[in-house]
């Protein structure tokens, strides 16, 4: 594992500095503040001295002797005139000054006190305390030695120290300079420091208050020179400058013998800015302001937040060999590849070894050049020999570089059809969100992927972006290649059920095709089959001299030849008695020895994340199957929509005017029956429900009548709206839509509700100025009773905003909530894996878990989250009589017509956790 | 609600330390003043650091599931 390391390090072990090895450690002393002279020369002994480092190129380092780029730049100091409190350390010199005795420094516990905290400090370490332990237990210790209120050592009385934020400490009110503080600090004894959780061998507490002040090097801080000529410096510079001007002055009034009071405004001004140089958003104080009125990017602010050196530069870094643009659709492609247009594929590389089998290949490969002529063909960009030089290959040097081609040379190829990519599209929120994928390079300017992919990387294309890496090591592709390529991830660790598959026009593909079983003359059968790469039409059915093909038999072609499979289809409308194989929706699906016997194929059969074919052959025939099988299926389904033709539009929720009617009085009488129990509630006469107030009874009555309205009139619409229309067959076959949806645009779009409450607020008693004050009746109240395509009416319309405007908010704020939710996540299991005796550990080996997931079960392989289907184990050894226990007819299946609670819920799986809002501005 | 919580024997704790490959400091902890921790001492008297506890509770994917914490102090 360490293959290759000579070095390791042991610990690393952070601590405090002293002021003389801050002095040890500066190259240069730092008296004036001033930066450069009238000629533009750094001054010696200024914020910008030369021996500080070199930021300009040329220069050479007055302490190092190198240029730009090999001089790592050098600290120098500042001589503080008085000391000063380090704002990083405030709590602990607090904790410090609490716990020890204030004349003569000992800590406040007496000796026994310190053996046992000595004694708990090894028990800690031998049970696998962390350093989280230790720091509980000395602030522990030092809280019980605060709580003492006369020293055990000298029996002197202790004094109530407070801190005043941020810097100032008081004792019973009176102030304590910084050098008072660090007086007491001086006096507490090396052999106290330990319970006190401080090594007195690395660190002295006195070193917490600032005698000299370290000064970064210039390359930590470097000026800019504007294209005017005029120099900007570095916010850290001007905090500086401001630090140098007031040490100057402070000492000048100091050893002029000014008035105490003057003397100590400036004292504290240069603690003010001390304190604002390490962190310029300390609570208490104003930031220090840059002249523009900024506030200025000091120390701390430049290592925290999203924006600091940790989350910005450390962990996630800009790449190499990577392209982003925009992304289309190509259903021709397989769900394994993506078409990267030329451009893209002639900047990306893969590193290609030489060697003696391969070095002629690689040589003419050189000599085409960077742009080879004709079709694509991957030319080479550079050419890296053997000592490390990296040639650039350019169309006039190319042949002699070839020729000077040796084996051990390395040269950067082109990218080419086969490689293997990482692809990528933000926000990554789980593993599916970066797969692996194959090159196909393609004409045009944007990356190509199959739809089928779409829902994993929750991709569409009204200008989605998405990323493209370029592995670049053997090891990195074979890893991708095994465990990150699309057909590893069909099935979906999140339900354990396949999120890739097919959707939308596939779907309703495959009902037409399958649907009834409709026949085909030749010309349509090749027509169909056309799409895909099989060639081997089957022997047609030949009928009274006419020859045929059945859609049935067509999607047998692409099942596996021994498959079996019985459920129901997802237009099953759960009969009382399941007629089984003579079901009259067609909804039975029944395939044995890989032929489509009966039955309608829908998203229940090859959809994602419910299609059942899908997930057998997934799981029982291996991934590579699985592909082949969605790649068919699309061609397939293309055919088999393109054959037939489909449209979709207004007048798919067209019905006749006796419909319309109806649907306008059963609304009216709903209404009536609205205003009837207003008018009992207003009466008294209405029977309150148990546990409920009587306004919440009127409010659930009401909500009862409303919804049974609404789906009267979807019941009604939907009488009129039957599988040869488009709309129907998209929401059946479970393509798009619903039948919720379709009922609200043809029937009637229902009670508009906020917080699952209907509409009550905004005026006085009353919703709108329309309605008379304390109208509790359906209108008044938000009810919709036209459909989206007769219109609304105005306040109909502005009810439904209403509404809308709900649905608005709860998405950003699920997921704001849920992006920060999962990085907390992420933070706290980031670094846990399961090892091969099934624990979970993390990487201090300390186990977290005794078996993954407690079953230790992979989750994707899991059967919608059970480790073993027993109905399969039944089917496999009992063929057809394993019906009988697996009792599919009995299968729940979706109803006719969704409720709007039921659209929903499901809406919610299906958006969970993936849903976002307009995430590029173009979108 | 509270899985079943039973202190080990000198002799069971290493045999599940054993069991497992791993020292003491290995395990999950539980504070000392864990609710558990001083139903257990009820039953055995005062539970000492460095013992452990074996705690078995009902899972959703294994249906009974076995765990090990070493009491810690606090």
């Amino acid at each position: 594992m360490m293959r290759g390391v000579s070095k390791r390090i042991g610990s690393i072990k952070f601590s405090c500095v002293s002021p003389e090895e801050t002095r040890k450690m500066s190259a240069t002393k730092i008296i004036t503040a001033d930066t450069y002279d009238d000629d533009g020369f750094p001054i010696d002994m200024g914020l910008m001295d030369p021996h500080l480092g070199v930021i300009e190129p040329g220069l050479r380092c007055k302490t190092c002797g190198h240029k730009v780029d090999e001089c790592p730049g050098h600290f120098g100091h500042i001589d503080l005139a008085m000391p000063v409190i380090h704002v990083g350390f405030i709590k602990d010199i607090k904790r410090l000054l609490q716990a020890t005795c204030r004349s003569c420094g000992r800590v406040l516990l007496t000796e026994d006190q310190i053996d046992v905290y000595k004694s708990t400090v090894e028990s800690v370490g031998e049970q696998g305390g962390g350093t989280i332990d230790f720091k509980l237990l000395t602030k522990e210790t030092s809280k019980d030695a605060s709580a003492r209120p006369i020293c055990p050592h000298c029996a002197a009385e202790q004094l109530k120290i407070t801190l005043d934020k941020p810097t100032t400490f008081r004792e019973d009110g009176h102030k304590l300079t910084p050098k008072e503080v660090r007086e007491r600090l001086e006096r507490i004894p090396d052999k106290d420091l330990m319970p006190l959780g401080i090594d007195p061998q690395t660190c002295r507490p006195e070193w917490m208050i600032l005698t000299a002040l370290s000064v970064p090097p210039v390359t930590v801080r470097p000026s800019i020179t504007l294209d005017s000529g005029d120099r900007s410096e570095d916010d850290l510079t001007h905090k500086m400058v401001d630090v140098l001007r007031i040490n100057q002055r402070l000492r000048e009034n100091r050893d002029a013998g000014a008035p105490q009071l003057i003397v100590e405004d400036l004292w504290e001004l240069l603690q003010y800015h001390v304190t604002t140089y390490f962190d310029n958003q300390t609570s208490g104080i104003p930031p220090a302001r840059h002249r523009s009125g900024r506030p200025l990017k000091t120390l701390v602010q430049r290592l925290k937040g999203k924006e600091g050196r940790f989350r910005s530069n450390l962990s996630g870094k800009r790449v190499n060999f990577s392209a982003r643009t925009v992304v289309s659709p190509d259903p021709m492609l397989s769900i394994n590849e993506v078409g990267v247009p030329v451009a893209a594929a002639r900047e990306l590389t893969v590193p290609v070894h030489v060697n003696e089998h391969n070095i002629e290949v690689m040589r003419a490969m050189v000599a085409s050049g960077p742009e080879p002529e004709g079709d694509y063909r991957p030319g080479v960009n550079y050419v890296i020999r053997s000592d490390g030089r990296k040639i650039r290959v350019t169309d006039r040097n190319a042949e002699t570089v070839a020729e000077a081609l040796e084996v051990d040379y390395t040269i950067e190829r082109q990218l080419m059809d086969g490689d293997i990519v990482l692809f990528n599209r933000q926000p990554s929120l789980h593993r599916m969100s970066m797969m692996a994928h194959r090159v196909r390079v393609m004409d045009g300017k944007t990356f190509r992927l199959n739809l089928c992919v779409c829902p994993p990387y929750n991709a569409d294309f009204d200008g989605d972006e998405m990323n493209l890496h370029v592995l670049q090591s053997d090891e990195a592709r074979a890893e991708a290649r095994i465990m990150m390529q699309v057909q590893e991830n069909i099935l979906s660790p999140r339900y354990g059920g396949p999120i890739i598959g097919s959707i939308h026009d596939h779907v309703t593909g495959v009902f037409y095709l399958t649907h009834r079983n409709p026949r085909f003359d030749r010309e349509e059968t090749l027509n169909i089959l056309s799409k895909f790469q099989s060639r081997q039409v089957p022997e047609p059915i030949v009928e009274d001299g006419v020859e045929y093909w059945t859609g049935k038999m067509l999607f047998s072609l692409v099942l596996p030849s021994d498959f079996r499979a019985t459920f129901k289809s997802s237009i099953c409308q759960s009969c009382d008695h399941c007629k089984k194989e003579d079901c009259v929706y067609d909804a039975y699906v029944k395939i044995r020895q890989g032929k489509l016997l009966t039955g309608t194929l829908d998203s229940k059969a090859v959809g994602n994340s419910k299609g059942k074919i899908l997930d057998r052959i997934a799981r029982d025939y291996g991934s590579t199957r699985a592909r082949q099988f969605i790649d068919q299926v699309t061609k397939l389904a293309l055919g088999a929509i393109m054959n037939r033709g489909f449209t979709t539009g207004i007048d798919d929720e067209d019905i006749p005017d006796e419909a319309k009617l109806q649907i306008a009085e059963f609304n009216k009488t709903s209404i009536e029956k609205v205003s009837r129990l207003v008018g009992s509630f207003r009466e008294g006469t209405l029977d309150q429900m148990p546990g409920r107030s009587l306004e919440e009874t009127l409010e659930v009555e009401v909500m009862k009548v409303l919804g049974q309205a609404r789906d009267e009139a979807g019941r009604i619409a939907g009488k009129h709206l039957g599988l040869e229309n488009s709309a129907v067959v998209m929401a059946k076959s479970g393509a798009r839509g619903s039948m919720l949806n379709l009922s609200q645009m043809a029937g009637c779009v229902g009670q508009q509700a906020v917080r699952g409450e209907r509409l009550s607020r905004g005026y006085w008693d009353r919703t709108l100025p329309h309605f008379e004050k304390g109208d509790l009746g359906a209108e008044a109240r938000g009810f919709v009773s036209n459909s989206y395509k007769s219109g609304l009416n105005a306040t109909e319309f502005f009810f439904h905003s209403m509404g809308g405007r709900e649905g608005l908010v709860d998405t950003a704020v699920r997921t704001s909530r849920s992006g920060y939710m999962q990085r907390r996540l992420i933070s706290a299991m980031e670094d846990l894996k399961m090892m091969s005796d099934g624990t979970v550990r993390n990487t201090a080996d300390t186990i977290i878990e005794f078996k993954y997931g407690e079953d230790g079960i992979d989750p994707a392989r899991a059967i919608q989250g059970r480790a073993i289907d027993l109905e399969d184990v039944f089917v496999e050894t009992l063929g057809d009589d394993a019906e009988m226990l697996t009792r599919v007819e009995e299968a729940p299946s979706g109803e006719d017509y969704a409720t709007k609670e039921k659209d929903e819920m499901e809406f919610y799986e299906e958006a969970e956790g993936t849903e976002e809002l307009d995430f590029g501005g173009d979108e | 609600m509270v899985p079943e919580h039973h202190l080990l024997g000198d002799e069971e704790a290493q045999k599940v330390l054993e069991d497992h490959k791993i020292t003491m400091d290995q395990l999950p902890k539980i504070h000392r003043s864990d609710a558990a921790i001083k139903v257990l001492e009820n039953i055995h008297g005062p539970i000492d650091e460095g013992r452990i506890v074996k705690i078995v509770r009902k899972s959703e994917t294994a249906e009974s599931f076995v765990v090990y914490r070493l009491v810690i102090r606090r």
